[in-house]
């Protein structure tokens, strides 16, 4: 298989650079990206967060992520002090002692974050300004992202038109200047969006998602599922999805447009970030017990629930529709049956683990 | 007359299951309320306003509870109001809460007061007092506050000369599981069944090798009964999140029919009314009761399993890993038995 993403990868190495995706998380001071990362790459509850103190200079944290990749995140303080120092030492001192400590070079992510309630926009805007400016230097194809943090502090009758607002304008600024395309995404620590928002982020540096996808479609005809969800295992974001109808498109190689398909059952269309965030609070609470999470099993009024390992890095989700009407029996065959199958598809997703390492 | 008679005989046939809220003004006597039947979030009861006449929540479980609360600025004895007397015949348990972060002492001569008055009414009455708001307090000075109360209230009960009169103390706060706790414990010792659910578990427990069983509300996540050993808090709390996490991911995946309207809110308090509608189509075998199971690291296994009337079977068990689908097996046909034996005395129960 060969993968774009992959390649880039093994350039890195070759640099003698730290390997892995350099992901940049910067704002203004007290916007909330130390917490945000705290809940999701470190298990805090987001009750917790307001222990963490300021953030000096830039923090580095390595995570490992499916396996094959690390993540590379840098936290940067957002103070005016270590502001100014990030975007005055690449201007200058590029050409000598600059070249290393300069954090704005082979950027792959870039999340920008802006506290809704932030009094000096136009100073939060000029920062983002000058950041783009260096970046289109120094990485032209960096990734951008902007999260408007905070939304729970506004009324939520006001939250999707003042996010509009905000993003059309950051979104015109970043494309007519720069030329870049940046995600914008509306998010609060106390909610399930701060999960959408990163498993977009991350699902966007995960190389073979397409295999992933086409594997999914395959295993949900066999399991005859409702949907089947991948997360990965210790951060629980989502990284893959299928439902019935997804898959069928796929299988007829009609174009993948998947904002053209309705899904037939008009399920919440928040759900993927709301497990993440049920699974992620139910397995902290099962550490006061000395103990990790494995598996869950429920059969409910609505539908049959398996969450079970994949892989090492993957856990999946698998949603049966309830038979009505029909026999105990043939519910308790399903059961094994689809258990049999989940070890079957195990190997194949291994599998395809291992592939992208070597 | 014969009215007086027969609203009194209501009130006797209740009487086992209405608990009255008292307390001073400020004390949490409406946050507590909120938050165990309500779901509400204990960050929210900052916005509640002052409570100016008695409210009463019905809350159907096992039992059917009412719960009184009675607004703390009250003078008990200004010219009735209310008819105080008919009140505290009625009622099951006196729950007085008292803020441990304030000066207690206004409150401990008001309690004393009540309680004379409380126990020359209904001699039966069981008194219970919440010492709340520890959240604030350091882990020792609690136990001293606690200490400290317990001895000026039995003073008072001696100075009144009711040396007999049974009270619990239970140290409490909002903000972690121990109000659950203490209402469970105290909800409890209304149910008039408790010893024969106890034993019915305790037999459940040794035959399924269960660590650990819990009969809960699911609504409220007061545990109605458990087994005799003791409870461990942790376990209490992983139990009520796994039920939390089983209904909230059912929830997720509706299916897109005609009953969906009649879907529980799970949140508000028509919850119950509205529950009662698949449990009667759940003899006719269309609707399975909702079951779930999660395995854990250390090969423990949560088991959730709904019984009637919105009450939960929620278990912590140790698996031997060898023969793991009998014994899964054999706890579900354990616990159908127990579920047969609950709706049995639930029927007895109607017809006392």
């Amino acid at each position: 298989m060969n993968l774009p993403g992959f390649t880039g990868q093994l350039n890195h190495k070759n640099t003698g650079m730290s390997s892995g995706k350099k992901l940049l998380l910067m704002g203004r001071s007290g916007s909330g990206k130390s917490s945000m990362r705290s809940i999701i790459f470190s298990n805090y509850s987001a009750f917790d967060t307001r222990r963490l103190g300021a953030t000096i200079d830039v923090e580095h944290s390595n995570l490992r992520f499916l396996n094959n990749m690390t993540l590379n995140l840098w936290d940067c303080g957002g103070q005016d002090v270590f502001m100014d120092n990030f975007l005055n030492k690449t201007d200058d001192s590029s050409n000598d002692n600059g070249s290393a400590n300069n954090i704005f070079r082979k950027c792959e992510v870039l999340i920008h974050v802006f506290d809704v309630e932030s009094k000096e926009v136009a100073k939060d805007i000029n920062t983002f300004k000058r950041v783009l400016e260096n970046l289109s230097k120094f990485s032209p194809n960096v990734k951008i992202f902007i999260l408007i943090h905070k939304i729970d502090l506004v009324q939520s009758n006001k939250r999707q038109e003042l996010f509009q607002l905000m993003y059309n304008n950051l979104k015109n600024i970043a494309f007519n200047e720069y030329g870049f395309k940046i995600s914008g995404f509306a998010t609060s620590i106390w909610d399930e969006s701060l999960y959408k928002a990163w498993s977009s982020i991350v699902c966007s540096l995960i190389p073979n998602v397409a295999v992933y996808e086409h594997h999914l479609a395959k295993l949900i005809q066999i399991i005859d599922a409702r949907e089947i969800i991948l997360f990965e295992k210790t951060t629980f974001l989502v990284i893959s999805s299928m439902n019935k109808s997804k898959s069928n498109s796929i299988n007829n190689d009609a174009p993948l447009s998947n904002s053209l398909i309705q899904p037939v059952d008009n399920l919440d269309p928040k759900r993927f970030e709301k497990i993440s965030n049920i699974v992620k609070t139910y397995k902290q609470s099962v550490n006061k017990i000395r103990s990790n999470f494995r598996n869950l099993i429920l059969h409910g009024k609505n539908s049959s629930i398996y969450l079970d390992i994949l892989t090492s890095n993957i856990y999946i989700m698998v949603i049966m529709e309830n038979k009505m009407g029909k026999d105990d029996n043939y519910e308790i065959d399903n059961e094994n049956m689809l258990t049999e199958d989940i070890k079957i598809a195990r190997h194949l997703f291994e599998k395809i683990e291992n592939k992208t390492v070597n | 007359m014969d009215k007086s008679i027969i609203s009194n005989h209501n009130c006797e046939t209740d009487s086992n299951a209405t608990v009255l809220l008292m307390g001073l003004r400020r004390s949490g006597k409406s946050s507590i309320c909120k938050v165990v039947f309500h779901n509400t979030q204990p960050l929210d009861t900052l916005y509640l306003e002052s409570t100016t006449k008695p409210t009463t929540e019905n809350f159907k479980s096992l039992i059917d509870l009412a719960v009184i609360e009675l607004p703390g600025q009250l003078n008990l004895f200004e010219p009735a109001l209310y008819d105080y007397e008919k009140i505290f015949a009625s009622i099951g348990a006196l729950v007085y809460v008292i803020d441990s972060q304030d000066e207690y002492l206004s409150a401990l001569q008001n309690l004393g007061v009540i309680i004379k008055y409380a126990v020359s009414v209904n001699p039966k009455i069981r008194i219970e007092v919440l010492i709340h708001k520890i959240d604030g307090l350091s882990e020792d000075f609690r136990l001293d506050t606690q200490r400290d109360i317990m001895q000026r209230v039995g003073d008072d009960l001696l100075d009144y000369g009711l040396e007999g009169v049974q009270i619990s103390f239970y140290l409490t706060s909002i903000f972690d599981h121990s109000i659950y706790e203490a209402f469970s414990r105290i909800v409890q010792k209304l149910i008039y069944e408790l010893p024969a659910l106890e034993n019915l578990l305790d037999l459940l427990m040794q035959y399924s090798n269960f660590d650990k069983v819990f009969l809960f509300d699911i609504n409220s996540k007061i545990y109605v009964a458990t087994d005799s050993s003791p409870v461990d808090i942790q376990n209490y709390e992983v139990c009520a999140e796994f039920i939390d996490v089983s209904i909230d991911l059912d929830g997720l995946y509706e299916t897109n029919n005609e009953d969906n309207r009649k879907k529980p809110t799970y949140s508000e308090n028509t919850y119950d009314e509205n529950r009662n509608v698949p449990e009667e189509v759940d003899n006719s075998q269309i609707y399975r009761p909702t079951k779930c199971i999660s395995r854990l690291e250390n090969g423990t296994m949560l088991y959730l399993h709904q019984m009637i009337r919105g009450l939960a079977l929620v278990a912590v068990s140790r698996l031997e890993n060898d023969d793991e689908i009998t014994s899964i097996s054999v706890i579900d046909h354990n616990v159908a038995i127990f579920k047969k034996s609950l709706e049995k005395m639930w029927e007895q129960a109607k017809l006392r």
